[in-house]
């Protein structure tokens, strides 16, 4: 069985498992909605501040949640299943695309729900349509990869899953900065290339640590 | 096709080997400044089953996941089917090793065949072979229940279909007859003989050494990480 058929594997088990639980679209889809939906409540409705803050709340958002949804499969797994995993004889590095394969369709369903709430509640305009789904797609390959990562580190310590967010807070920086600023920039007539590049490099620097590390840290 | 043992169950043609199937020389497991196995000799030869029992805490689980190559030893060397536990050589055996543990390892939102079919794919094993693996282990009927909605003891069944259907080269059993009826005891030591009858090795773990003997051909015992 090839690498990617491996691949492919991991990823239908994790979305058939995330199908029957219903954890994503039941659970931390409706929880990301009404953190949208508390912030106007909060501060008023005061339209041109809301729509002024809508876009980089939705981004802010995305990346709190969005680990939450990285990280679900592999800290929620037991010592068991990770024995049996490993004597499947799949390759780790498989095991680890897919797992972030998983995690990025999710991803990808999350942040167009949660786009479509902000745009009706913030009333944000959306002069760089053409950009969301491209930021879209990267931020959750992003965050998937980074999520499915620190779960691998995190997930054989006792209590350890504690220490997701501060793995993982710096690591998605340049992913929020780089989604929020590409917007920007572009509303203010400039060219968002820049922190589009950065964003990519960020997701690459990401895979190849993952799918290096992916051995080591089966045995941890 | 092979000659059978009680339940139908196949066995595979046996394999003919002077070297031991598992090796164990000096291997000592830390976890942090604590030995869980100190110092171990233990070596299993083809067609032999092994009998491992011992007090609580005595290393018997971890000798267990040291064999099944799932953890390194922190001294020593060893082999399990030729590949040196110390070198990437021993993830290519890991699909010829079956372990069932005391604790189910399967997915509690999949149905018991959808479980078995995850591990058929993996070994690229047609999923025909899944029904009948179900069928010999009494589950044929549950075999469309979530995990989560199974008895402990069906579920450790269901691990034990998957053995059936993986036919590994070493088998490595933890307290394999807790929660299993008579029926399913019987189960489990005919697949220990189908392992050990195609030229295969077993591990056996347990307290019951009595309802081990059954099937085992030696005793050892485990003391204060180290073969007592």
């Amino acid at each position: 069985m090839g690498f990617f058929s491996q691949a492919r594997l991991i990823t239908s088990r994790d979305l058939v498992r995330e199908r029957r639980s219903g954890e994503v679209l039941w659970v931390t889809l409706p929880f990301g909605a009404i953190a949208l939906l508390l912030v106007p409540m909060a501060i008023g409705t005061d339209a041109p501040l809301l729509e002024q803050v809508g876009t980089g709340l939705f981004w802010a958002i995305v990346m709190l949640f969005g680990v939450l949804i990285s990280i679900r499969q592999t800290t929620g797994e037991t010592q068991a299943q990770r024995d049996q995993l490993a004597l499947t004889g799949i390759d780790a590095a498989a095991i680890y695309v897919g797992r972030a394969t998983a995690s990025f369709v999710l991803l990808v369903i999350f942040e167009v729900v949660l786009g479509l709430v902000t745009i009706v509640l913030y009333d944000v305009p959306v002069s760089g349509w053409w950009l969301v789904p491209i930021l879209i797609t990267i931020v959750a390959a992003g965050l998937s990869l980074l999520g499915t990562l620190a779960a691998s580190i995190v997930s054989t310590g006792r209590n350890a899953a504690a220490l997701v967010p501060l793995l993982v807070a710096p690591l998605s920086i340049p992913l929020l900065i780089g989604a929020t600023q590409a917007l920007e920039v572009l509303d203010l007539g400039g060219s968002s290339l820049a922190w589009v590049l950065m964003m990519i490099v960020s997701t690459l620097v990401l895979a190849v640590a993952g799918v290096l590390s992916a051995r080591p840290l089966q045995e941890i | 096709m092979g000659p059978t043992t009680q339940r139908g169950i196949r066995t595979l043609p046996p394999v003919i080997s002077d070297e031991p199937l598992i090796h164990l020389a000096s291997v000592s497991v830390r976890a942090g400044a604590t030995h869980i196995l100190r110092d171990l000799d233990l070596d299993v030869r083809a067609g032999e089953a092994l009998g491992v029992h011992g007090a609580n805490g005595a290393g018997k689980t971890t000798l267990l996941r040291l064999a099944a190559t799932l953890i390194r030893p922190s001294s020593g060397s060893g082999t399990v089917l030729g590949a040196s536990l110390n070198s990437e050589s021993r993830y290519d055996v890991r699909h010829r090793i079956g372990y069932v543990g005391h604790v189910p390892g399967l997915y509690p939102e999949l149905t018991l065949r959808e479980n078995l079919e995850f591990t058929a794919d993996a070994h690229s094993i047609d999923h025909t072979a899944v029904a009948s693996a179900l069928d010999m282990v009494g589950l044929g009927a549950a075999s469309d229940r979530q995990a989560d909605r199974c008895s402990h003891g069906m579920q450790r069944r269901a691990e034990f279909a998957r053995v059936l259907m993986t036919t590994p080269a070493v088998l490595l059993l933890d307290e394999p007859h807790s929660a299993l009826d008579a029926d399913a005891v019987d189960l489990v030591d005919a697949i220990v003989e189908r392992t050990t009858a195609s030229g295969g090795a077993a591990v056996l773990v347990s307290h019951d050494r009595e309802r081990v003997s059954r099937v085992a051909d030696r005793f050892v015992e485990i003391s204060a990480g180290g073969v007592a």
